[in-house]
């Protein structure tokens, strides 16, 4: 367990960035925190594809010099895979804080629970 | 090669060509080309249906060059191609029912809107359900959240909103989890492809090496679908978001997509992990339980209500409680009256949805159950569709409902003991709560108000139930099935629609069961 969390430190904080995020994005009551908190579990994922992709003392698939030998190489689909995760999590983004202002204007608050209550005092 | 194989891929493509298209077109443009695009791809599906029917195999279309372990793939059975074709059948209908509360519905100059969402909806529900490839699963299951969450919000009040960002804020763990889960799996199995994950699997499972993190992937990606289609204790914004939409979101919401998601999951069971795998892990047993949990409390707090739309909502918790009980039981059986419920569930939800709006009309919109006494003597088309729903849900011969409950109870009689008995107790008390509160309803509608001498108060002819001045009748509230043609025949259809699933319940199973088949 201790060598091999070692050697995969990286691996290890994405996770813990995930459940960071995932928490906040949970149980803040805050729509702002939540976003970010949203934020910060994308961030994790996208770390952790991107250590995963990474082989040390490589580089990235653009041949130069004519090396075509597949040692030399990153393994690149998995920083196409951030590339695409990246563009959805900026438009979901987008979606909630537009959502959020939406909320804002007209109950003048960012507490879910206080919309939530404002929404039982009307009754409807 | 023959031409039907591109037309999965065509009727994706066209959707989504649809809803770019449609953001520029006036109102009645964009409505026009969504019902083409609907028509068009029912059209689509049943051709490919026929197609795979003939050759009796599944399908395997590379989208692009690249050859299989990398490139990315469409691949179609009939299970595919028969939801396919459900799925637009139901979209149409739904679609159509709604049109004429559009305008109370939809601020003015935004129709157009609804369509564009719309048409992303459906392309996403149907790339959910063509896709072979893990990765482009989860894109499109974002692009899904989106445009379900577009069209929650569509219709602009507090509670929309609210309910919104509630859907959001769920779906997005829900996401998370799945990406996360479909990265371990990556990460273990080195494909994208869920045919090759599935090589790898089977590899890592007789070798017993790396056996946890795919366990784990599993786990992690089953949560999260389970999170998206609001089994039980994530169902909180559920209510909302479903009694407040327009009528046509909450059909489409309701009846699709928490379908498609279940969809891509009986996909991961059999075709990324297998189902021995599956069956042999504790998730399913999880799933079992949590469903059983749902087939109650979704009827319970349907009962509590006085909203006939939060009711409904309340009963679509139970029904996804239905399907995962099936799921959980971990045999073929379960599984094919899962599927069989699916479709059954997803027929008669939205006819409720529908046939719920017809009534409320006329009780000057009102929604509550007090005011809503009679409405099925006033708008006669709507009180057939909501009573064939309710007998449907209920699971009375004839209708769809009968045959999922039916095949429920065949699947659980070959369960062990422990499975067994806690199925069929919990269908059994599921059924008469489900007839609780929907005949409480059937009944209600159907009580003729009458006028009492001198005064705006009101008696039922019921003797003794007093229900107070609110139940006054206006003449002008009546409709008739003149002044509503297009309603009327949607509710008309959708009623064909549930006896035909229930009447050639034998050949839609034996399609199900071919269809799983050919699944992995």
């Amino acid at each position: 367990m201790g060598p091999n969390l070692l050697a995969n430190y990286s691996e290890a904080v994405a996770f813990i960035l995930f459940v960071i995020g995932f928490a906040n994005l949970l149980l803040q009551k805050n729509l702002i925190k939540k976003i970010i908190g949203l934020n910060i579990m994308d961030s994790g994922l996208y770390l952790f594809l991107a250590a995963k992709g990474y082989i040390t003392g490589r580089v990235a698939p653009i041949v130069v010099d004519g090396v075509q030998s597949v040692e030399a190489y990153i393994n690149p689909v998995p920083s196409g895979l951030v590339l695409t995760g990246i563009v959805v999590s900026v438009s979901v983004t987008a979606f909630m804080l537009a959502l959020t202002v939406r909320l804002y204007k007209r109950y003048h608050t960012l507490n879910l629970d206080e919309i939530s209550m404002w929404l039982n005092k009307e009754g409807r | 090669m023959d031409f039907v194989r591109n037309l999965p891929a065509i009727s994706i493509l066209a959707c989504m060509f649809a809803a770019i298209i449609s953001s520029g077109l006036p109102r009645r443009a964009a409505r026009f080309l969504n019902y083409v695009l609907i028509a068009a791809v029912g059209g689509m599906s049943l051709m490919c249906l026929a197609y795979v029917m003939n050759i009796q195999g599944s399908v395997v279309y590379v989208m692009g060059k690249f050859p299989a372990p990398w490139g990315n793939e469409i691949r179609f059975g009939v299970l595919e191609c028969l939801m396919a074709l459900f799925f637009s059948v139901v979209m149409f209908l739904a679609v159509l029912g709604g049109r004429h509360k559009m305008r109370d519905e939809v601020a003015k100059g935004k129709e157009f809107l609804y369509y564009v969402l719309i048409d992303l909806l459906f392309s996403s529900l149907l790339a959910l359900v063509y896709t072979n490839d893990i990765f482009t699963a989860y894109v499109f299951v974002e692009i899904n959240t989106i445009a379900a969450a577009g069209l929650i919000v569509i219709r602009e009040n507090g509670r929309t909103i609210e309910a919104g960002v509630r859907y959001m804020v769920m779906s997005l763990m829900g996401s998370g989890l799945l990406l996360a889960g479909i990265m371990i799996m990556y990460d273990v199995t080195g494909h994208l492809l869920m045919s090759n994950i599935k090589e790898a699997v089977d590899q890592i499972i007789s070798s017993g090496e790396y056996y946890i993190p795919v366990i784990v992937a599993i786990a992690l990606m089953t949560t999260g679908l389970c999170i998206k289609s609001a089994l039980f204790p994530f169902h909180s914004w559920l209510p909302d978001a479903y009694g407040y939409s327009t009528v046509s979101s909450a059909a489409v919401l309701s009846s699709l997509v928490s379908k498609g998601y279940i969809f891509l999951l009986i996909k991961l069971f059999y075709r990324v992990v297998g189902f021995e795998v599956i069956s042999n892990s504790h998730i399913l047993r999880i799933m079992f339980v949590f469903g059983l949990i749902a087939m109650i409390s979704g009827s319970v707090s349907a009962i509590k209500q006085s909203d006939i739309r939060r009711m409904i909502a309340f009963s679509s918790v139970a029904q996804i409680g239905y399907i995962y009980m099936g799921f959980g039981m971990g045999t073929e059986a379960g599984m094919i009256a899962s599927i069989y419920h699916i479709m059954s569930h997803a027929a008669t939800k939205s006819m409720l949805f529908i046939s719920a709006i017809g009534l409320t009309d006329v009780s000057r919109g009102s929604r509550d159950f007090k005011d809503l006494t009679g409405a099925a003597l006033r708008n006669k088309v709507a009180g057939v569709g909501f009573l064939v729903g309710s007998l449907s849900m209920v699971g009375i011969p004839l209708f769809s409902g009968f045959i999922s409950k039916l095949q429920f109870m065949n699947a659980a009689v070959d369960l062990s003991l422990q499975k067994m008995l806690p199925s069929l107790i919990v269908l059994g008390i599921s059924t008469i709560l489900n007839a609780v509160y929907f005949m409480k309803t059937v009944i209600r509608i159907y009580t003729p108000v009458t006028k009492v001498e001198g005064g705006m108060e009101e008696l039922t002819v019921m003797e003794g139930e007093r229900i107070g001045i609110n139940g006054v009748v206006h003449e002008e509230d009546r409709i008739t099935f003149r002044k509503q043609i297009l309603y009327g025949t949607v509710i008309i259809l959708f009623i064909l629609l549930n006896i035909i699933l229930g009447v050639f319940s034998n050949e839609i199973i034996t399609m199900i069961r071919m269809g799983l088949e050919m699944f992995a």
